[in-house]
């Protein structure tokens, strides 16, 4: 229902009954505030955002309010600037600066600080009191935070996120009144895989980016970029920050259908692998470095007579159709098993195809039931799994509506809602981390998960079922927004098969929502490979190009194996050093995602373009151009424009990939540098940068490299650098640049949906059941480590946990393995030791490995 | 007429005044101590360097000419990995000075910073910083900052303590 209130004098259309600090801030005032956050909604703590607020036009006295408590009622009128209210915010303000210490100059927020911004407001400049500051005790939060309590303000944002939004445990807060302090009960790393936030929704210095701090360059002084997360399906936004050649920082970039507010920590620490010690710099045939020119005569010698290329689920869409130009489409495979390549091709038919809409991962938070088949989603999809928890509380807000409170108010929603969760699905062949969140946490083999979501669809038409099955299949069908989730961690196709199944006989009130292995699986599927390794493997031998892919992490080790040695010479393109590229005989160093622009299609078939955060080296180009320097497919001095413009004639389906970001040369650059950008002349003019001859604008991308050209609110979301502006420099300001709070961006949510709706439903897949004997291979993920990349981060490697092997108790006891044992795999010493887990199902072994593997797995005692 | 006689009369008049030309460079000149000129970094009284590292220096600078990258010892203490003033560049506006919470960016009087080559008009932190504690004597920025612990600071609050 709309109101009219009058705000500031200025009459403007509001939602009654939402909250009035929501309201100004969509209406651009900026009305202070500390523990009210777009996502966690408003608990009325830190007294800040106190306005002046008149019932109505026979109201002169009016009353002082908070806010963020208020509902807007028609016909109200609101001061903010009123001077009492200023008065009021400014006592506040001094009230948490009387502990606050004096250290803004040693503190890595400042300057991109909300605290320094909302004191800097208020005009407070001198502590009037004498009284000793009390001081905190720090503690070792692990590779991602760092954690100095002294700056404290006691807005209680962390522990509402990390324990009430994020699910964690292991975070609290811990004594009484003026000596709350925040942090574990023993030092340590954070468990959740979303902790990495805590950076962000902290108001203050007490969490920061850890790997920033140890890189630090003030906020200021760092270019920023908009980017997309390479490390998972989801496609999460993010800002990378660098100076000097370096990158510093990544942080979340705010995109209102996909990742919001929140990052996980595999995208927030997984980019430092692009400045790893493994970056390859320099050319290498069999192993000794050649020059530049070298390397590319001896590759264009060894491809004149036809080669063939792997494609690679990591690299951009760009870098792949490169490739498939230079080979041919004929020759052009995908660097991961014929199965995953099946499999992946059968998601996107089932996506097109299905009457159910794709789920966003916005979508996720606001379905009233949900089924996840076998999917580890907080593993393989971090940010989705944060987005389901969400959809657990909507039973509890829907109660807590019905008796009339509103569900912007958090603490009163959680009392009011008495707990209820609404209907989630969990049927996985482990317990899950989001067990706590899940009505219904079932437990399945891997090879019964899909047989479990048939049994849901056969109830969903009218047909027997087991009972877990018709309680299910109740839930989403008295569900208005279902939500249907699976994935490939399983590395199975028929879960997938089974939500096709559920999602036609639920129609168009389901959304589904399927997750491919890599960043960029979908669009080396739309590239319509003509299948995987084993495929490439029965193809004529030919030289081979790999293109950044570390074959060995996707594709069965004796397919990789048998592939590399036939061929008579390997052209591995990539960053980073890996076993691939240990086996290759020409190595050529490409630019990683930090240095080329490229397009991914995350899950949903969004085509996301991802910008260069700094120029490529002259030994290191982006890999398509690399290629085409071999190849001789662009002209020298091509745009990546022309390199989509040529994808969109040959390749129909893929023809909006090219709109997913402006074009180069539509509009005048955007600066990557902020105004304030300092220390330009430091070194100039003293031989080490002759001045003026770095080119200032990039070719690929209609951004600039330096401080000059536009910024704020006149760019396009995809090109955006960040909203904060004088005034408001921390990330509360990126409020100013949605349309509503947590809705979309003003300017339209960047990128391109690239799937159409086809009539034709296809060839189902089913998952053959590998014969013999040995056993059958659970793949164990984790949310801090999925790929090469994230094994050269160096705070992620830091953090993840050792690779696991568990075995039922019944089938080690088979093989005579005791716990804590040394076993052979394959005949292979394993780095895990045995675990016991009376969770595992019998005759499945729970293993860390690489993907692509389809046989059975022989297990046996080390000697 | 009247004026060329005028002219020669406050010509002829100088002829006896005492002269204003200096012998420079043999005789220097005596400045104030607050002239701008040649910037030192200082250390505060126990001898550890003032400067935190905290960039407002670079951020003021009108020219950019400054360049400081942070680094932090184990206790918490940040200190300048590098800290750089391109001299070619600096027009000594003295704003570096102001905006410094430490007081370790100093300018003194002296101005004789000529050169023939630009590349040794880039000063490092070895050659800005100087052993004493140039015009603020007795300040110490980590007493007053409250993030790594001192003296000045109070014990931190036992969290296990509900007492009120």
């Amino acid at each position: 229902m709309t109101a009219r209130i009058e705000l500031n004098g200025r009459w403007v259309d509001a939602t009654e009954g939402r909250d009035l600090l929501s309201t100004c801030l969509e209406n651009g005032v900026d009305v202070p505030h500390f523990c009210w956050h777009g996502a966690l909604g408003s608990v009325g703590a830190c007294r800040l955002c106190a306005v002046r607020v008149y019932s109505g036009p026979d109201d002169t006295m009016g009353r002082i309010e908070m806010s963020c408590m208020t509902p807007v009622r028609d016909g109200m009128r609101v001061e903010v600037e009123d001077a009492e209210a200023g008065r009021f915010r400014a006592h506040v303000i001094e009230w948490l600066m009387l502990n606050h210490p004096h250290d803004c100059a040693v503190c890595e927020e400042g300057g991109a600080c909300h605290l320094q911004d909302m004191t800097v407001a208020t005009g407070h400049r001198n502590r009037r009191s004498d009284a000793p500051k009390r001081t905190h005790a720090r503690q070792d939060l692990g590779p991602f935070l760092t954690h100095e309590m002294n700056r404290c303000i006691a807005c209680y944002r962390c522990v509402r996120f990390y324990r009430d939004y994020a699910g964690g445990h292991d975070f609290n807060v811990f004594g009484a009144h003026d000596r709350v302090w925040f942090g574990r009960a023993e030092a340590g790393a954070l468990d959740s895989p979303f902790a990495g936030n805590l950076a962000e929704i902290c108001p203050t210095g007490v969490f920061d980016d850890k790997p920033w701090s140890q890189h630090y360059a003030r906020p200021w002084d760092m270019t920023e970029t908009p980017a997309i997360c390479t490390h998972c399906s989801v496609g999460c936004n993010i800002t990378l920050h660098e100076r000097a050649g370096t990158l510093r920082k990544v942080q979340n970039r705010y995109h209102g259908a996909i990742n919001r507010f929140f990052l996980c920590d595999r995208g927030r620490f997984g980019p430092w692998f692009v400045d790893a010690p493994g970056r390859i710099t320099a050319p290498r045939h069999n192993g000794a470095d050649v020059t530049p020119d070298g390397a590319l005569a001896i590759a264009r010698q060894a491809v004149a007579n036809g080669a063939i290329g792997i494609g690679s689920p990591r690299a951009s869409l760009e870098a792949n159709f490169a490739l498939r130009e230079m080979v041919g489409p004929d020759r052009f495979f995908a660097g991961i098993s014929d199965a995953e390549v099946a499999q992946v091709a059968r998601m996107l038919a089932i996506l097109q195809s299905t009457p159910a809409s794709i789920a966003t991962i916005k979508d996720f938070e606001s379905a009233d039931a949900a089924l996840v088949l076998g999917e580890d989603l907080t593993a393989t999809a971090p940010r989705a799994a944060l987005a389901l928890r969400q959809a657990a509380r909507g039973a509890e807000k829907a109660l807590a509506g019905e008796k009339g409170v509103p569900d912007w108010l958090d603490q009163a929603v959680r009392v009011a809602g008495e707990g209820r969760r609404s209907p989630i699905a969990l049927v996985t062949p482990l317990p899950d981390a989001l067990d706590d969140a899940a009505s219904h946490p079932l437990r399945r083999a891997p090879d019964q998960v899909a047989a479990f979501g048939f049994a849901v669809a056969a109830a969903l038409r009218g047909e027997a079922a087991e009972p877990e099955a018709m309680a299910v299949a109740a839930a989403l069908a008295q569900a208005s927004a279902p939500l249907l989730v699976a994935g490939l961690g399983l590395s199975r196709a028929e879960p997938a098969e089974a939500l096709a199944a559920i999602a036609a006989a639920l129609g168009a009130k389901a959304r589904i929502a399927l997750f491919p292995p890599e960043a960029n699986s979908f669009g080396l599927a739309l590239l319509s490979p003509k299948g995987g390794l084993e495929s490439a493997l029965a193809a004529n031998p030919a030289p081979l190009i790999v293109l950044e892919n570390d074959l060995f992490q996707r594709a069965d080790p004796a397919a990789v194996n048998a592939l590399l040695s036939r061929a008579p010479l390997t052209i591995a393109l990539d960053c980073l050093d890996t076993a691939t590229t240990a086996r290759a005989g020409l190595v050529l160093p490409v630019a990683s995602m930090a240095e080329a622009t490229g397009t991914y299609v995350n899950h949903e078939g969004r085509a996301q373009r991802s910008l260069a955060a700094r120029r490529p080296t002259d030994s290191a180009p982006a890999a398509w151009r690399v290629l085409s320097q071999i190849g001789g497919l662009f002209a020298n001095n091509a745009r990546l424009d022309d390199v989509l413009a040529r994808l969109a004639t040959k390749i129909a389906t893929l023809a909006g990939a090219a709109t997913a970001a402006p074009l180069a040369d539509a509009m005048p650059p955007v600066a990557r540098a902020p105004e304030s950008y300092s220390g330009r002349t430091a070194h100039d003019l003293a031989g080490r940068v002759a001045a003026g001859t770095l080119p200032q604008t990039d070719p690929d991308s209609g951004m600039g490299w330096s401080m000059e050209g536009r910024r704020g609110a006149d760019v396009p979301p995809a090109l955006s650098t960040g909203p904060h502006r004088p005034g408001m420099h921390s990330v509360s300001a990126a409020y100013a640049a949605q349309t509503t709070i947590g809705g979309p961006l003003k300017g339209g949510d960047p990128g391109a949906l690239l799937l159409v709706k086809t009539e034709t439903p296809g060839q189902a897949l089913t998952d053959p059941s590998p014969k013999g004997d040995g056993l059958r291979w659970l793949p164990l993920h984790t949310p801090f480590s999925a790929s090469e990349t994230d094994h050269a981060s160096p705070p992620l490697a830091a953090r993840a946990p050792a690779t696991q092997l568990l075995l039922h108790p019944d089938d080690a006891a088979r093989l005579g393995l005791m716990a804590g044992a040394q076993a052979l795999v394959d005949g292979q010493p394993c780095a895990a030791r045995v675990t016991l887990d009376a969770c595992m199902p019998r005759g499945w072994v729970g293993l860390t490995a690489p993907r692509g593997r389809s046989h059975l797995v022989t297990l046996g005692a080390a000697p | 007429m009247i004026g060329i006689l005028n002219s020669f009369l406050r010509i002829g008049r100088m002829l006896g005044a005492k002269t204003q030309t200096r012998g420079y460079p043999e005789e220097k000149p005596v400045l104030p101590p607050r002239y701008r000129a040649r910037i030192i970094l200082t250390r505060d009284p126990d001898g550890q360097e003032r400067c935190v590292a905290c960039n407002l220096c670079a951020a003021v600078c009108p020219v950019d000419c400054i360049d400081v990258v942070k680094a932090e010892t184990e206790d918490g203490h940040w200190y300048p990995e590098t800290f750089r003033i391109n001299f070619a560049r600096c027009i000594f506006c003295g704003f570096c000075e102001e905006a410094c919470p430490t007081s370790a960016i100093q300018l003194t009087p002296d101005f004789e910073l000529a050169d023939y080559a630009r590349g040794s008009l880039v000063y490092d932190k070895e050659h800005l910083t100087i052993a004493g504690e140039g015009k603020h004597p007795g300040y110490r920025y980590w007493d007053i900052a409250g993030k790594a612990k001192t003296e000045a600071e109070a014990a931190p609050v036992d969290v296990r303590d509900l007492l009120p």
